[in-house]
């Protein structure tokens, strides 16, 4: 067994190669794996966006629609309804919709949509995803004796008003956000697709 | 040594590649390769014309997109929902047949089957060589008969570009029977014979196509694949080599 | 940064002190034959190609569907719909055959060095169980996807357990849990494959290694380096012709694993169904109860065994002699520790007449794959039960010769050296 003498330099240079370029090797393939997680073209095909037809729906209610397996509340606000939604400013969290995140920049406005009385908010809670009740009658509820109207989670007691906008002292910490949605014409709306000119 | 080892992995090969190229001969009668090039994406866009004005009043093609197909064969949304769908379907659902399951048992005696897996179960050959190989036959239900499928329960649905073929037979044997020895042109129709040939391969080709869309992708990184690893393999056999040095 | 790793490697030996002699027992003071070939890389590609199958089937599970409605679907939508799904199908369906591959050359170069014999039986006995194991664990894969193949491969594979006497047809009812292949079948087919086999196969796995560590690897010369003089330049009292597993094999068999990866590479991108060989015709037709096949086979790994099960007739109004036969042919495997009473281990100083069995058992085998696969059928229809039962008999005479050729001491073996050869 002669001792040679070892070229350690050598040695630990490719050393080091092998195991960068098969550290690469593991790393592109592990990329696939992780993106087989991705939403499949199936998902992605039930995700697209839906048509609803709101010209049955009568002032002061709610419609639900599904769209990407969400609840999409669409509701048609009355006159007084809206006329009150300024006077909760004081009580609210994020009264003029700063939290850009929450909604499409051409629903950042007092009513939170594109025509006043329609709203279309995504009806989950943002404090843990439940889906809040509509009470949308102006009187004094158990919850609130100063109720003008909105939604109320029954899970931890989360309260919106009817522009989606969320109470100060509830636990869910944001707005309802409002999806990407766009009228079609006066009695049918688009979810999940921005208006032409906003695009 | 390593010699005889050689010697005896050639062996074992020989005899696996020529066992498979036995099997791959075999079936039926002889068939004429289809030619087909999923990598042609024009002949793709031709086949999937064909198959959306021909094929899918009946047949389905159930796994198949039609976003994949755009994405795929280069098409827009605009270009697949005005010239291929026509049944009304969203962009993002798969190819389903307008024909009513019922109404197909009625008509046909079973329904068309569902053609997305068809180029695997069968092959590319088998379904060329099929779609150019109908003649009229007056006894079967449906009038048409085919010499690679006998008795299909199926109509030549490209008569109008292919025209009408007829069946020449041979001799009655025993019997009574008379095997089709060829196919003649009786009517011509709107493509000359080679124009048909042209079409049926563009259409094979998009069956190929929709029976595994991944060939596209794979094959286009395959090689990368393979370049990269004979890179990584090089570095190890240097590694190996530069340890080993001192093992004697 | 190197401070951390030295504090974190002092932490855990403080109270897990077995740890890193464990860890060079068997890699950096595991002394491994100098003279190892190219056949001593398939053990690594089997521990290789099991890692693959084993972490591309859990990603299959996340999408694959259990249930005779929805099986055959679901994967076709692995293979359009999920992102990269085709890449992790066909890494698992080609990592199925390859596996095989290496396991049957693996199991070759054992017969070949005589790596069964004393001490080694152990390794070899788990080996086999590895393999008969590995069989159930490719069979009911093979269901899973439902097709047409899969269904009747199923029914037909089940359907032997019909010939044993008396209890057989209560036996194939149990077996699939309805009166054929059905839901209930796929679905216990579905928790043996993905875990009950694997949790036995990993188990086995660790006690063939560790098994093998026990006695040391045999070599292509059969030379026990335990015994021959002692002190490497690492250690006085290991075998001289010894070399530290890690480093030298761990990159030797990396160099393995490149080649291998390419040849997997070129079959995953270019060639998936492997001209039908690996994922076959008919497979892509959902199952469907009331159409047998054209041509109804295994996969080509069960094939031989097919083979030997289809040569042997019916007798005495029963066909349980094929089945016997067949099982017969994996057990026998079992036993050639004790078949073999030839005290040389090596092919390259046995007798002549060891040569000539080991080719003719290679080639029977071969043949009988051929024959099992239906290529016989297809070249020279008429002769292949004649063909079929002539190389049944030469892979049974394998054993038989092998046993009389030590037995009586009609082996002329060569000398062995003292010490191993060379090394490539």
């Amino acid at each position: 067994m002669a001792n040679e003498v070892v070229d350690h330099g050598r040695r630990r240079f490719l050393t080091i190669t092998t195991a960068v370029v098969g550290g690469v090797g593991v790393v592109a393939v592990a990329v696939p794996f992780i993106k087989s997680w991705e939403p499949s073209a199936r998902a992605k095909a039930a995700g697209a966006p839906v048509t609803a037809d709101i010209s049955k729906i009568e002032p002061g209610q709610k419609v639900t629609f599904a769209w990407r397996s969400q609840p999409v509340f669409v509701v048609n606000r009355t006159k007084d309804q809206l006329a009150a939604l300024s006077s909760l400013d004081v009580r609210l969290t994020d009264p003029k919709s700063e939290v850009t995140d929450q909604q499409p920049k051409y629903a950042q406005n007092a009513t939170r949509s594109i025509k006043p009385e329609w709203l279309v908010v995504v009806g989950l809670c943002t404090h843990l995803g439940c889906v809040p009740d509509f009470e949308p009658v102006m009187k004094p509820e158990p919850f609130d004796p100063n109720w003008k109207g909105g939604f109320y989670c029954p899970c931890h007691k989360s309260r919106y008003d009817l522009a989606g906008r969320v109470f100060q002292g509830v636990p869910a910490p944001k707005n309802l956000p409002v999806p990407p949605y766009h009228f079609v014409d006066d009695n049918t709306i688009q979810i999940g697709v921005d208006p032409k000119e906003a695009g | 040594m390593t010699k005889r080892y050689f010697s005896i992995i050639a062996l074992a090969f020989g005899l696996i590649v020529g066992g498979t190229s036995a099997v791959m001969a075999e079936e039926g009668p002889e068939m004429p390769a289809a030619g087909t090039n999923v990598r042609d994406t024009a002949s793709l866009q031709r086949g999937a014309k064909l198959f959306f004005n021909y094929c899918v009043g009946c047949h389905s093609l159930k796994y198949v997109r039609y976003s994949r197909i755009a994405e795929d064969l280069g098409l827009s949304e605009q270009d697949v929902m005005d010239n291929l769908n026509f049944t009304g379907a969203k962009f993002g659902e798969t190819v389903v047949s307008h024909m009513p399951e019922d109404s197909a048992k009625e008509w046909f005696g079973k329904a068309p089957p569902d053609l997305s897996l068809e180029v695997r179960a069968k092959g590319q050959d088998w379904v060329f060589n099929y779609l150019n190989s109908f003649y009229l036959d007056p006894s079967r239900p449906v009038g048409w008969n085919n010499t690679i499928f006998a008795n299909a329960s199926m109509p030549n649905p490209l008569w109008e570009l292919q025209g009408v073929q007829v069946a020449v037979k041979g001799k009655p044997d025993a019997q009574g029977e008379s095997e089709v020895e060829k196919l003649e042109l009786a009517q011509p129709g709107r493509l000359t014979l080679e124009q048909f040939k042209g079409a049926t391969r563009d259409l094979t080709a998009f069956l190929e196509y929709a029976a595994e869309p991944a060939a596209l992708q794979r094959q286009s990184m395959g090689v990368w694949v393979i370049l990269f690893l004979a890179g990584f393999t090089f570095l190890a056999y240097m590694l190996k080599h530069e340890y080993w040095k001192d093992v004697h | 940064m190197a401070n951390v790793f030295t504090r974190v490697g002092e932490w855990v030996n403080e109270r897990a002190p077995n740890l890193a002699p464990t860890y060079r027992k068997h890699m950096t003071e595991y002394y491994a034959p100098k003279n190892f070939n190219l056949w001593y890389y398939f053990g690594s590609l089997a521990l290789l190609v099991l890692v693959n199958q084993i972490v591309t089937g859990i990603f299959l599970t996340m999408n694959y569907k259990t249930s005779a409605l929805e099986a055959f679907n679901s994967v076709e939508y692995i293979m359009r719909d999920v992102e990269w799904g085709w890449l992790i199908r066909y890494m698992h369906s080609t990592g199925a055959s390859l596996f095989f591959i290496v396991v049957f050359l693996h199991m070759f170069r054992g017969l070949m060095y005589g790596s069964y014999k004393k001490p080694r039986e152990l390794v070899w006995l788990l080996g086999m169980l590895i393999f008969l194991v590995l069989m159930a664990e490719a069979f009911m894969g093979y269901v899973l996807p439902w097709g047409n193949m899969s269904f009747w491969g199923a029914k037909v594979i089940i359907s032997l357990f019909g010939t044993i006497p008396v209890i057989g047809s209560t036996l194939v009812e149990w077996i699939m849990g309805d009166f054929l292949p059905a839901d209930a079948t796929l679905n216990r087919f579905f928790a043996l494959h993905v875990i009950a086999l694997p949790i036995v196969l990993l188990l086995l796995v660790v006690l063939h290694l560790a098994a093998l560590h026990e006695v040391g690897s045999n070599n292509p010369d059969g030379v026990e380096i335990k015994k021959g003089p002692k002190g490497n330049r690492w250690d006085d009292h290991k075998p001289a012709d010894g070399i530290p597993f890690h480093p030298y094999y761990t990159v030797k068999d990396l160099v393995g694993v490149g080649f291998f990866l390419m040849i997997a590479a070129f079959i995953i991108f270019f060639a998936p169904t492997f001209g039908g060989w690996f994922l076959e015709h008919d497979n892509f037709i959902p199952a469907n109860n009331l159409v047998t096949p054209t041509h109804i086979k295994p996969v080509w790994y069960f094939t031989p065994f097919y083979a030997i099960l289809r040569m042997i007739p019916s007798m005495f109004g029963t066909a349980v002699w094929g089945v016997i036969a067949m099982f017969a042919a994996i057990v026998l495997l079992f036993l050639v520790p004790w078949i073999d009473r030839g005290q040389v281990r090596s092919i390259r100083y046995r007798g002549a007449g060891f040569k000539v069995l080991l080719f003719t058992f290679v080639v029977a085998f071969i043949a009988l794959g051929a024959v099992g696969a239906g290529v016989i059928a297809e070249i020279m229809p008429s002769w292949e039960i004649f063909f079929g039962r002539v190389w049944t008999i030469v892979y049974f005479g394998f054993f038989l010769g092998l046993w009389a050729y030590t037995h009586f001491g009609w082996e002329k073996t060569k000398p062995v050296p003292e010490r191993v050869t060379t090394h490539d």
